[in-house]
């Protein structure tokens, strides 16, 4: 007798399980799991576009939906990783283009997309409505037009953070005549112009329009007549907000605003102007995300729109909110879940610091529901970080800038250490961290034995020794993604624990002690691993004792990639094996 | 347990006697740091002879404390590569007023001369997204960007006699004198009446726009700003590019503190277009 379930049976407990890793559990258990979950998968994420081959990833998931791939690592946002080291979405494009015509998703991260790829997509996948490109680049304005122009069911056209060669407006005009599907457009990062009327007339067509990030070309003079004729709006993402207004456009500016009674996210606010705080004023009740990154507004201006702001669960703001603005959100956005702070470049000179670590403190006293923190800060304490942790045992993302390399506690000259140990022992759930200021291997230790259900760790300018690294790899269970700069530890840790590179999805190390030989000799131990070495100047010959500047380390069931740079060194390229000079203890 | 580092070849480094370690712990009693066992500094001998290494050196501490004298103490945390880069590359010291203030190492005290500040790639870890946008001018008169390391804003403090506190502005998001001036009557308005409140900006303006304007057409207060070589200037007599290049600091000053600062410029109109 058949003892196992029915397919239909196990197809639809199936058809219940959105969370990916759910999936990947659950098609480990046995073969039949595992082919009646590769059957219903519909949303496939790929976390490193190389460690599989798009061939494998097509032909597993003939459901496939939507396909979300990330490429470059981390710290290519930073400039760590020289142009042309990789991270192509054409492989993936094209072979999905041919085995999966009903896509209908693709959400790309730090990846190299040309105007090709953009047209491939246009042309192959009939009932294409999703493009989310994320740090990519590569294409023009023409490869956007090819998508809104054939696309004809496009949903969703969003560029954040995108470099893009903007080659005009005109991309606008691509979009279908009649009326359009647009669910959400998102060209903040274009630079050129794009016209009112072409604009006007996009959004008149586009009744099903909820998201809308203009451009930082957009002026204030226009915002109002977009805004009429898109009032069902849920997130808006301005333009300037600089510009001059007479009394009459400022009037009729916030009456267009107070329009949009949906409205839950606002953005962009480029270079706000004090003045114009009081026409934001009727949106504040409602916003659950403020983004006032790029918003050069000052104190104490911040606390008339702060403060109005009672259901705010997100805000991306700069330093210019200093402690006091931070007060504020303390007292009045009790619903706060996120909270970025970034640098504005304005406080370089300490006599006059007004963004301390007070600031945090009081938010993380204030907001019982915050768990996600990013801030830069020039320097902090361990009393402040122990406080924070006591406060918020609930964070699970938790990432502090000290912007001054090996800053100690700058009451006690003590190293960052204890205070960090706060954070991992109380933050039980911590998934996300980056550390900084000084600290030595006694910090990596504390996180080993408590950060167990950490996945991702940034580190720079920290530890003494290997032992940091032992710490890490040893101790972090859960960790998927490491990323390490300038910290002085070499190839003992590495070698040693070799094994754990294979349980996570990557690591980063660039100026560190590795020694080319040791790269050598991990490649050859861990066939399935691709260990890259990065240096931008290689040398005509290359002792094994060299340090190399940046080594990229990643499982993968692909094998080598092919399409490594020369920059790039890899074991499979330059097959010199030879003997080590190295001695592992 | 104590690092050791492989012997580190030098072969394809450029001899020079007497390696050189860089202090770049500040501290004296910092345990942590094992001097001993670090590898040794990098020498000097292929840097730029115009650079000053005193002004960029690292250090901890408080801004414009001197440490003593501490060359030898601590090695240097570098990677050794054949090419000999330090662990922050320095950029060649450029005297260049505005993209010099934002290096956010090494203080350079109160010396007028704005020290080289040693660049850290990547560091702090900014997107390049945010910085190119912090970056790019909205003023439509500047043609093209600088290339400048850092966040690009061009905050200036701006004081003004009588007033409690200091305010910042960026100059990057004025186009014009006249622009620039507008804000500075708005930003500074509840000081020349006396009243200081977080009053709606309607009511605050209106009123006061009209009085300040007044205020500063009599002559009773004049905007100032001193430059790159810590001279006063009277604000208006250069063109904006130039003035937004070399502006340090704004201040307003009572017109009767003005007399001297420019030989003609009393009789001068105060904002020029």
């Amino acid at each position: 007798m058949d003892r196992r379930f029915p397919f239909k049976v196990l197809e639809h407990i199936f058809s219940f399980l959105d969370v990916n890793e759910d999936r990947n559990s659950v098609s480990m258990v046995c073969k039949s799991w595992f082919e009646t979950e590769r059957r219903t998968r519909k949303r496939v994420f790929v976390g490193n576009c190389y460690a599989v081959s798009p061939l494998k990833v097509a032909r597993r998931f003939p459901k496939m939906r939507s396909l979300t791939l990330k490429g470059k690592p981390h710290f290519a946002d930073y400039n760590l990783v020289p142009d042309g080291w990789g991270g192509y979405a054409w492989p993936w494009i094209e072979a999905m283009a041919a085995r999966r015509p009903l896509l209908e998703e693709i959400r790309l991260k730090r990846m190299v997309v040309t105007d090709e790829c953009l047209e491939k997509i246009a042309a192959s996948f009939r009932d294409f409505k999703s493009l989310v490109l994320t740090s990519c680049e590569g294409f023009s304005t023409d490869g956007i037009a090819a998508v809104a122009s054939t696309c004809r069911k496009l949903r969703d056209l969003e560029l954040r953070e995108c470099i893009v060669d903007d080659l005009g407006g005109d991309w606008l005009t691509y979009f279908p005549e009649t009326s359009t599907s647009l669910a959400s457009l998102d060209f903040s990062c274009l630079d050129s112009e794009v016209k009112l009327s072409d604009l006007e007339r996009l959004l008149s067509r586009s009744p099903n329009l909820k998201s809308l990030k203009l451009n930082r070309s957009v002026t204030l003079d226009v915002l109002a007549s977009l805004l009429r004729r898109a009032p069902q709006l849920v997130e808006l993402g301005t333009g300037s907000f600089s510009d001059e207004l007479d009394p009459e456009e400022i009037s009729k500016l916030t009456k267009a605003l107070s329009e949009l009674k949906q409205l839950k996210s606002l953005s962009g606010l480029w270079d706000l102007l004090p003045e114009y705080i009081p026409v934001l004023y009727s949106v504040c009740p409602r916003l659950t995300s403020l983004n006032l990154s790029y918003a050069t507004v000052q104190m104490p201006d911040l606390i008339d729109l702060l403060s109005r702001c009672s259901k705010l669960q997100k805000l991306w703001v700069m330093d210019l909110i200093e402690d006091k603005g931070l007060k504020t959100v303390a007292l009045c956005c009790k619903e706060l879940r996120e909270l970025r702070v970034f640098p504005s470049g304005a406080d370089l000179d300490e006599t006059d610091v007004t963004l301390t670590e007070q600031g945090l403190v009081s938010v993380s006293e204030g907001c019982q529901k915050l768990e996600s923190v990013l801030y830069f800060c020039v320097q902090f304490t361990n009393a402040a970080l122990v406080s924070i942790a006591k406060n918020r045992p609930n964070f699970r993302c938790f990432r502090l800038c000290v912007m001054e390399p090996f800053a100690p506690d700058y009451r006690t000259q003590q190293p960052l250490d204890e205070g960090f140990k706060a954070i991992v022992e109380r933050c039980k759930d911590l998934r996300r961290l980056s550390v900084s200021g000084l600290l030595t291997d006694k910090a990596f230790e504390y996180i080993g034995v408590h950060a167990k259900k950490l996945r991702m760790l940034s580190i720079a300018f920290a530890g003494d020794s290997d032992l940091m690294l032992h710490h890490l790899l040893s101790g972090c269970e859960r960790l998927k993604k490491l990323e390490i700069r300038d910290c002085p530890f070499g190839d003992t840790a590495l070698l040693e624990n070799a094994a754990k590179l294979e349980t996570m999805r990557s690591l980063w190390m660039s100026s560190c002690f590795v020694s080319f030989g040791a790269c050598k000799q991990l490649s050859q131990k861990m066939p399935r691993l691709n260990v890259e070495v990065i240096d931008e100047h290689p040398p005509k010959t290359r002792p094994d004792s060299s340090p190399v500047e940046r080594i990229y380390i990643y499982r993968t069931v692909a094998g080598p990639r092919q399409d490594t740079p020369e920059f790039v060194w890899t074991i499979h390229k330059n097959p010199e094996v030879g003997v080590s000079r190295l001695s592992i203890r | 347990m104590s690092y050791r580092l492989l012997s580190v070849d030098k072969e394809g480094l450029a001899t020079s006697p007497g390696l050189k370690e860089r202090n770049y712990l500040g501290l004296s009693d910092c345990s942590s740091v094992d001097s001993s066992t670090l590898p040794n500094a990098v020498p000097d001998s292929d840097k730029k002879s115009s650079l000053n290494f005193k002004a960029t050196e690292l250090r901890l501490g408080l801004p414009d404390s001197q440490s003593p004298q501490r060359e030898t103490d601590f090695g240097l945390l570098s990677p050794r590569t054949p090419d000999e880069k330090l662990l922050f590359p320095l950029l060649p010291c450029k005297d260049h007023a505005s993209g010099n203030k934002r290096g956010y190492l090494a203080k350079s005290g109160s010396n007028n001369a704005p020290a080289a500040k040693a660049q850290v790639v990547g560091w702090p870890p900014i997107r390049s997204y945010r910085k190119n946008t912090m970056a790019s001018s909205t003023s439509k008169n500047t043609n093209e960007v600088d290339g400048k390391p850092g966040l690009g804003a061009l905050f200036v403090k701006v004081s003004m006699d009588g007033a409690p506190y200091l305010r910042k502005v960026d100059l990057r998001t004025y186009t014009c004198y006249q622009h620039l001036s507008s804000a500075l009557e708005k930003m500074f308005s509840c000081f020349t009446l006396g009243q200081c409140g977080l009053h709606g900006a309607h009511g605050r303006e209106r009123m006061s726009e009209v009085k300040l304007k007044d205020l500063l057409h009599g002559s009773e207060f004049v905007l100032t700003y001193e430059d790159k070589d810590g001279d006063w200037m009277l604000v208006g007599d250069v063109p904006w590019e130039i003035f937004t290049e070399t502006c340090r600091k704004l201040k307003i000053m009572k017109g009767s503190d003005s007399i001297g600062l420019a030989p003609s410029a009393v009789e001068k109109s105060k904002y020029k277009d």
